[in-house]
Order: structure tokens, then C-alpha cells, then sequence
């Protein structure tokens, strides 16, 4: 039996208005094996911690339990107070007594009820708990961005100018994602393009960053400080080395129907492809689904007229395997699918856009070469009507409940920018509010209305009805002057919600990043470590995270890549000593614990065992201290219980469910 | 059954095996029991009939032990085992030497009972080429009844007349299904959660610990079980109430989940008669559904839908969903 102190926080008022403090003191003194509990306002101070410390060395502790926040808050805190007083570290443990208890009671009696339980549970641990040693893992000094928008550009030319390698993978066949696609952006109204592009030169220029684009993260293996990932470059059929970027094969493709997927659809595009014309790498790809030569075997114009011999039909996907300390992850976003909107009637008329459309229509380089006009006979619209909102904040399953959070700026910025170039048009915004917190931008806002003219109307759009005339009947309420309004628009543009990029689902499950039921990755506090993910060496940039406008991006960029810099710069890093361990005389040697770890921590080897005197060769389970995570799968799969957790033993986790049930 | 001992004999002449492993007729007409044959003379009481049920998978265990092979008979559904004992790798398929022998289907001492065939002193037709009528000579006089309706319940949900591994085949299979395989799971599924429990508690509350089903069962093949061990609790605590015994069988049903082939044989030892079979067949049953559907045993390379991750696997809500 350890000799145990229990100290219980107040929190301030976040446990103790809920929760009787003294009272799950005097529970504790009660308890087999502890020989001292005290209370205090916040155990975390460092009047708190000398508490500890002190209760250490005057009564002998071998064990602490700590009723406080949740681990994932303080647990180190006290580990280190501990050690600090000579006792292990890993002889303490934390009864969450805040996020399991009082935050989510309001009843002290019942809550007090349950914070003696949790006490008791974790008192019921320690006193089988070990002393634990942490050992040394090394820091492999590259990192790697997945996705090459703004926000892994960022990253990464942070990263780089800090000095340590990193490399983009990048989906799509340039960098330079949804920015890119951008025409004007909020609230300086400078051109996407003009402070994109010299980035995008920058990252593939630097010598620190590797770009690889068309490629994409297939696996990923190992923890922090050791991740192996295996990327997936794709075959370009194009040789990188060999094309000047002459632009002649795409020219000369006769396969010319193809959806550009960077104008939305609105253009076409060719087989062989840049996305855009200031595309980095300046490489073409063939998108051999669509390409005359892949489907029918005939063709081979671009190989004839590519005078750098670089068109190379039979290159095949390539698997490049790289070590990093850290990853980052940048997936970015997309605009939801509208086809549970068809209220607005996006799919009955071309001329009811997406704002993201609407971008590539006033974009110079655009399918219309920046005129506004209708996408269904090219006249110059003279009413156009913006509906804010759709999907966003949305009540029922159709939509997202959060808010997009950059629309309200750019439908402004958008309303602004025609009222400015064609000031005969009128434009009218529906809208449920108008957000606009951030710097300049509520001023951004108000000069769309005051000096431009853009009419503000607080309500929703019922439904959009194609006239026979050509023009869209918006059937809408007007809130404020609570009345009905019809009006017929020559165009209508949908601020649609944005969602996570559908691939990070995969990609988080490689990572074993925890996403929200949004499909936005969680991130480890969202207070306190607002890019860094639960899982360590995990970074979070962009709206990966959640709704995010440029300027935020590019500062979580940078914080993320702080964070990443913070961790490359380490030489070693402390590895958690909760590791797995098999029992030779239990094991069957059935690999199903291998089968179940994700960190390939699990090995078998041949050994001669003497089982109280049957002696004989069997196949015995071997984890490897320095790849286990601790994260304990293998311990639950293994029948016959051979498989057992330091720290968090089948008897501790056993005692912990016997305080708790008994 | 002659050419089957022919050969044995011929293998352990030639040392190709060192011994054999079969059944031999046991102290009544039907309840042969699994044995070694390591000399001629010893073949005097093979027997392979009817009612050699036991299936010998998990001898092998042990037998990968000794020197050299040993023959083991199996039949199509017991080959299933052994190559899920393969996979985990609790066999040596190099000290196994295979004769895959035909099958038309097991009999069930007490679905005979249960015909009011009693006091049974000799049976004819249950040979393994036998009528489809069986005879039997008892204490009341001659008693007949059809093959088909003493045969096991695993029987009529029989996995196929195929061997899934074997070095050599003697005699011919027959696939006997005729029932589906997850009606009676369903049945269970449809009742109430109170319904369920009392069916268990029912069920359950008849065992008697013997731990047979475990002794038997091919998938419980670990060195120490859990319930014996004295590393853990589980093995020296009180039961609290009665019930709590019982959780035993729940344990292990979780123990062999997807790992199970429903080779039948806990429910066919049972001496309660409980049956068994029907946790293990809603845990395959949910698998099937989950994960799409997979056989236990067919292969010994896939990692099995319970030990390997897909993105596309079943998300944790589902267990709401489903109840």
C-alpha cells in the first residue's frame, strides 16, 4: 500500500460551486492507504504545487492523486511538482473532477457524490502504480505539409526560413489552392494573384522547400519526432525535367471539352493541362481519363509536337517514402454541393452562381475574361441579388450549423466591386446578419452600403423561379419592414457554406488526428493550443481547422509553423514510458496484437521459455519500446491477457472500475 | 472408413507420419472419441462414422509439438479451424500431414433422444457411404429415423462440402443445408432487451462450469485462459450473484469474436444443452453486416475485419443506431 495525499482544487468556482471540496476531503482521509488530503483554491498556482510538494516530504508520499481538471490540462504540471519533490513522476494521478464533473452537474450533491467516486478511483490506481522512466527518441529535422494553398505555402516558407527542410504534397497538379482562384481580396481589395503568385514562386524557388505536386499522402506510419510517410506522386506523363512549359501541347490537344475544375466548370480545359497559366510547377499533367491517347490508343499529338521530348505516356505513379518530425496538416476547404438547395434553383439556370463563380467570372484570366455576364446568353446583368448564408448557420441537416465566416466580407467585397465597375447595375443583399469582426472590416462593410450603394436587406430567400423571359424571380422577406418582396434578377449569387476538404477524413485517419462531427480537425485546446492537433507532431493550418479568411490564415500558418520549428529544433525528445509489454508465459504468439497496432510496434521472435518447468520454444510477442505509443490496443485484443500497459495495467484500469462499480 | 485406415496405416508404414490422429469407438455405439493410432494394431478400434463430430483442429496445437507429422482427419467444416489456428499461428501446417475426409453431415446423440429413441445398443446406417435411414437396436427393440432429423444443428447450416486445406481427399462430401443460418440469431435480436436477458439468464443459468465448450472450442487455443489465470482477477473473484458466473460465456463469446469459423463444436459438448452457438453466430452475424460478410478460417492471410482498420470500417455511433 502506497502512502497516499490526495489534493483536491477548487478551480476557482469551477469545481468548487459545484462540487463539496472539503467534503471529498474528508472522504479521502477516509480511504485505505491515504495519509494526507488537502483543498485549495487553485492547485495549479504555485502556492498549489509547493502544497504538493511540501505534503511530498513531510509525510513521505508515495503516491499523489490530484482532483482537478482534466489531465490533458495540469497532468504534466503536477508530474514535474512531483519530480521536483523527489517522487516519480509518474506516481501521480489526476481525478478529473472539472470536465467530468462539476462543468457538467449542476446538483453538488450529486456532483459531490461523483467527485468522491473519481477520487476513489484514482486513489484505487495509484496505489498500484510503478515508478516509470521516460526515455529518449531522436527528432528527424524535416517537416511536411500536406496541401499547397495559402496556408501550407505559409507554413512551409516558415518553416524553411527557419532552416530545416520541409516538403509540400500537394493533391492537385500546382500549389497555389482555393486563393488562387481568387480575384480581389478583402478588405484592401489588392489582386489574389499579384500577392499569391510571388509566394507560390517563393516556395517552389526556396531552397529548404520540395514540392510535390500531383502527389498525395498514401501512408503514414511512426509518432512524433519519427513519422514515415509514404507519398504517392502521380503519374504526370509528362517529364518535369524535360518541359519547358511552352504551353504547346495543351494548344494542340485535340480532347478540348473538358470541365476546367479551376474555373468551376464555367471553361473548358484540355487533356494535357496547366490548372492555370501561372501554375507552379509550370509542368502539364495528362488527366489520362479524358485523354484520347489513354482511352483509345491513338493520338500522341502532344508527344509529336512537345519539342523537349517530354510527354512520356507509360511514366507510372511513384511511392517516395520520407522520414519528418512533424507534419502539418493544410487541406483547406470547398464549397458544400447545393444540390439540397434547389429552392435557389442553382441546378434549373446558369445564371444562379456560386460566389466562388462568380470570382472566376470577374477574374481577368477567367472564362469570361473579367466581363460580368450572364452565363446563359452573355448579357450584361442589371440586377443581380447575393443570398447570404445558404448552408451556413443552417438549423436542420440540409446545411452546416456553423457560419462560413468569410462570406459576409466577400459578398461586400464582391457587391462593391460591380457597383464600382458597372454603376448601373443594382445589387441587393439578403442577408440573416452581417458579420464583420476582424480589423477594417466592419469599415469595408459600410462603405459597400454607404458609398457604393448595395442594398442590405435583413431576411432569407424563399425560393428563386426561372421566368420564362430569361430573369429570376426571387421570392424573399424583408425583416425589418416586415413584409414580403418579389423581385426579378438578372443573375443570383449563392454565398454557399464551406466545408473541410473531403479528403481529410483520410487524411486525419493516418495521421490518427481527431476531426469534429463537422470534419474540421480538433485541435489539442482550442484555447491554449489553438494549431496544434490532440496528437503530437500533428499541426493544424488553415480552415482545416475551421472557418478562416486570408489574413487568419496566414497567421495560423505561421503559428503552426512555430510550433513545428519548436519541435525540429529539439535534438531528442522524452518518449512516453506507458508502453506496452508482453507476458512470455501468456503469450500465444497469435499476431493479432500486431495486426491491431498502428505503430507497427509489435514483433515476433523464438524463444525458449520454461513454463514452471515445461521448457520449449514458442512464439512469443516483443513490443518495441521506442515505436509504442501506449495507446493500448493491443491490451484489449489479446484473449488471453498477455499484452499488459505500464501505467495503465488490466489490475489498475480493473481497480479503477471496482472503486467506481463497488 | 477402410480405404481411410488403409492409408493411415500406409503413411505410418512408409514414415510419412509418425502417428495418426482419428477417432476410436468409445464405450457406446455413439460417442467415438478423438485418439491417437501410432502402431497397426492399434487401427483395431478406428472408427469413422456419424458420429466422430469431434473436431480434431485443435489437437493439432499439441501435435505441432511432437516429432514428427501427424496424420489428422478432417472434415470440410474442421479445416475451417485449422486454418484459422494457421493464421494465428498455433499450428505448424509443416507437422500436419491432411486427409480431408468426406462428410454427409454429423449426428446428434440427443436429437435422437429426443425422437424417443432410447436405450440404444447398436446403430446401423450411420456409416460414412450409410443409408439415409438409421437403425438402431435398443433395449425397446428396432427404432428407425431419418438421417436428415438426427443430424447436429451445425449440420443444417452446413458451410459447404468443399476442404478449405488438406494434403490428400478420401470420400465423398455432401453439403447438408437446409436452414438458414441466422434465423434463430434473429429471433433473439427481435425480442425486447428484458425478453433477451431472461432468454439468457434462462439459457445460462443451466451451466455448470464444466468448461468444456472452452476445452473444445478451436479458437479458445491460449496457452493460459484468462479464467484460470492468477494474474488476473477475474480468476479468484466472488460472484457477486449468480448471473455473474455466466459472464463467463459472455467473455469468451468476445474473446473468439471474429475469430470464430462456427464449427458448432461448444454447443455439440454442451452436456446442459445450452446453446452456445448463438453468441458466437450474432457476433458473425454483426461482422457480416459491419463489415461486410467474412468466414472465419477461409483463408489464412487475411487479418479478419476485428483485427484490421479500413476508413471505410463501421463508426462507434453505430452502436446507437442498432441497439
Amino acid at each position: 500500500m502506497q502512502r497516499i495525499g490526495v489534493f483536491v482544487c477548487h478551480c476557482g468556482t469551477n469545481i468548487a460551486a459545484t462540487v463539496d471540496v472539503k467534503k471529498v476531503v474528508e472522504m479521502a482521509l477516509a480511504e485505505p492507504g491515504v495519509v494526507h488530503a488537502e483543498d485549495y483554491q487553485y492547485m495549479c498556482s504555485e502556492v498549489g504545487q509547493e502544497k504538493i510538494q511540501n505534503a511530498i516530504r513531510e509525510k513521505n508520499l508515495g503516491g499523489v492523486v490530484v482532483c482537478s481538471c482534466s489531465p490533458r490540462m495540469h497532468e504534466t504540471t503536477f508530474r514535474n511538482a512531483a519530480q521536483k519533490a523527489g517522487l516519480n513522476p509518474y506516481m501521480v494521478e489526476i481525478a478529473n473532477i472539472r470536465e467530468h464533473c462539476s462543468w457538467i452537474h449542476k446538483d453538488v450533491k450529486e456532483a459531490t457524490e461523483k467527485a468522491v467516486i473519481l477520487m476513489r478511483a484514482a486513489v484505487a490506481k495509484v496505489n498500484l502504480n510503478t515508478p516509470l522512466k521516460a526515455g529518449e527518441s531522436r527528432v528527424t529535422k524535416r517537416a511536411l505539409v500536406i496541401g499547397g494553398g495559402i496556408a501550407g505555402i505559409q507554413t512551409a516558407l516558415d518553416i524553411a526560413e527557419a532552416g530545416y527542410p520541409v516538403d509540400i504534397v500537394e493533391k492537385t497538379p500546382s500549389i497555389g489552392g482555393r486563393m488562387s482562384q481568387l480575384d480581389k481580396t478583402f478588405p484592401t481589395l489588392d489582386c489574389s494573384s499579384c500577392i499569391l503568385t510571388p509566394k507560390m514562386v517563393d516556395a517552389s524557388a526556396h531552397p529548404n522547400i520540395t514540392l510535390y505536386t500531383y502527389s498525395e499522402v498514401e501512408k503514414v506510419s511512426g509518432f512524433v519526432g519519427d513519422f514515415t510517410v509514404d507519398i504517392r506522386k502521380k503519374a504526370r506523363s509528362v517529364d518535369m525535367s524535360k518541359c519547358t512549359g511552352c504551353g504547346v501541347c495543351q494548344e494542340k490537344c485535340p480532347s478540348k471539352k473538358i470541365p476546367s475544375e479551376f474555373n468551376r466548370g464555367l471553361s473548358n480545359r484540355t487533356a494535357i493541362y496547366t490548372p492555370f497559366a501561372q501554375a507552379i510547377p509550370n509542368v502539364p499533367v495528362i488527366d489520362r481519363e479524358n485523354c484520347i491517347k489513354f482511352k483509345t490508343g491513338k493520338c500522341g499529338v502532344c508527344s509529336k509536337v512537345c519539342q523537349a521530348g517530354a510527354i512520356d505516356y507509360n511514366q507510372k505513379d511513384e511511392i517516395i517514402t520520407e522520414k519528418y518530425g512533424a507534419i502539418v496538416v493544410a487541406t483547406g476547404f470547398d464549397m458544400i454541393k447545393l444540390d439540397k438547395y434547389d429552392e435557389y434553383a442553382y441546378s434549373q439556370s446558369k445564371d444562379v452562381i456560386t460566389s466562388l463563380e462568380l470570382e472566376r467570372i470577374m477574374n481577368a484570366a477567367g472564362p469570361t475574361s473579367g466581363h460580368l455576364e450572364r452565363l446563359s446568353d452573355g448579357k450584361a446583368p442589371k440586377e443581380i441579388v447575393f443570398i447570404q448564408c445558404v448552408g451556413s448557420r443552417c438549423a436542420d441537416d440540409r446545411g452546416k450549423s456553423y457560419c462560413s465566416k468569410i462570406c459576409c466580407m466577400y459578398t461586400a467585397k464582391h457587391a462593391m466591386l460591380i457597383r464600382d465597375k458597372y454603376p448601373d447595375v443594382n445589387v441587393t443583399v439578403f442577408y440573416i446578419d452581417v458579420r464583420t469582426p476582424g480589423k477594417n472590416f466592419d469599415e469595408f462593410y459600410r462603405r459597400a452600403v454607404e458609398e457604393y450603394g448595395v442594398n442590405y436587406i435583413k431576411g432569407q430567400v424563399g425560393k428563386v423561379i426561372p421566368q420564362p423571359n430569361g430573369k429570376l424571380l426571387v421570392q424573399g422577406a424583408d425583416l425589418i419592414d416586415n413584409k414580403q418582396i418579389l423581385k426579378e434578377a438578372d443573375m443570383v449569387v449563392l454565398a454557399a457554406a464551406i466545408e473541410p476538404n473531403p479528403d481529410v477524413r483520410k487524411i486525419a485517419t493516418m495521421l490518427t488526428a481527431s476531426i469534429d462531427t463537422n470534419n474540421f480537425l480538433t485541435e489539442a485546446h482550442a484555447k491554449l493550443r489553438p494549431v496544434e492537433s490532440p496528437t503530437a507532431g500533428i499541426f493544424l493550418s488553415g480552415v482545416c481547422q475551421g472557418p478562416k479568411d486570408i489574413p487568419e490564415t496566414v497567421s495560423q500558418a505561421g503559428a503552426a509553423a512555430v510550433k513545428a520549428i519548436g519541435l525540429l529544433a529539439k535534438d531528442k525528445l522524452l518518449t512516453n514510458p506507458c508502453t506496452a509489454h508482453s507476458d512470455e508465459l501468456l503469450s500465444n504468439g497469435c499476431s493479432q496484437c500486431a495486426h491491431v497496432c498502428p505503430y507497427g510496434a509489435i514483433t515476433y521472435e523464438e524463444r525458449q521459455v520454461n513454463d514452471h518447468g515445461i521448457r520449449e520454444v514458442r512464439r512469443i510477442a516483443v513490443v518495441n519500446d521506442a515505436l509504442c505509443q501506449g495507446c493500448g490496443a493491443c491490451t484489449v485484443t489479446c484473449p488471453s491477457g498477455a499484452m499488459d500497459l505500464q501505467g495503465f495495467s488490466n489490475r489498475q484500469i480493473q481497480a479503477e472500475v471496482d472503486a467506481i462499480c463497488l | 472408413m477402410q480405404e481411410l485406415i488403409n492409408r493411415a496405416k500406409e503413411l505410418l508404414a512408409d514414415g510419412t507420419v509418425a502417428r495418426v490422429l482419428g477417432w476410436k469407438a468409445g464405450d457406446l455405439p455413439f460417442n467415438p472419441e478423438p485418439a491417437y493410432f501410432e502402431k497397426e494394431e492399434d487401427f483395431a478400434d478406428f472408427v469413422y462414422d456419424g458420429f466422430c463430430g469431434a473436431n480434431l483442429s485443435k489437437y493439432m496445437i499439441e501435435a505441432s509439438k511432437l516429432e514428427g507429422k501427424t496424420l489428422v482427419c478432417l472434415k470440410p467444416c474442421d479445416t475451417y479451424s485449422f486454418r484459422q489456428l494457421m493464421k494465428e499461428h498455433r499450428v505448424n501446417r509443416e507437422k500436419a500431414y491432411i486427409i480431408g475426409v468426406g462428410c454427409r453431415g454429423k449426428l446428434d446423440v440427443n436429437k435422437i433422444r429426443d425422437l424417443g429413441i432410447k436405450g440404444i445398443e447398436s446403430v446401423q446406417g450411420a456409416e460414412i457411404e450409410g443409408s439415409d435411414t438409421l437403425t438402431f437396436q435398443t433395449l425397446y427393440g428396432e427404432k428407425t429415423c431419418s438421417y436428415a432429423d438426427a443430424m447436429l444443428e451445425r449440420c443444417h447450416v452446413c458451410k459447404g462440402k468443399e476442404h478449405m486445406i488438406y494434403d490428400e481427399l478420401i470420400g465423398e462430401s455432401r453439403e447438408t443445408k437446409d436452414a438458414d443460418r441466422f434465423a434463430e440469431v434473429e429471433k433473439i435480436e427481435a425480442m425486447s432487451p428484458e425478453e433477451r436477458f431472461a432468454y439468457f439468464q434462462k439459457e445460462l443459468s443451466k451451466c455448470i462450469r464444466c468448461n468444456a465448450c472452452r476445452n473444445v472450442c478451436p479458437a479458445c487455443s491460449c496457452r493460459k485462459c484468462v479464467f484460470d489465470s492468477n494474474k488476473f482477477d477475474s480468476a479468484q473473484k466472488a460472484n457477486v450473484n449468480s448471473f455473474e458466473e455466466k459472464m463467463f460465456h459472455i467473455i469468451r463469446a468476445f474473446h473468439v469474436a471474429g475469430r470464430c469459423t462456427d464449427c458448432g463444436e461448444c454447443s455439440r459438448v454442451c452436456p446442459q444443452g445450452i446453446p452456445l452457438h448463438l453468441f458466437n453466430r450474432k457476433f458473425i452475424k454483426d461482422i457480416d453486416e459491419l463489415y461486410g460478410e467474412y468466414q472465419a478460417g477461409a483463408d489464412d492471410e487475411e487479418r479478419g475485419p476485428l483485427t484490421s482498420y479500413t476508413v471505410d470500417d463501421a463508426e462507434p455511433g453505430i452502436v446507437a443506431e442498432r441497439g
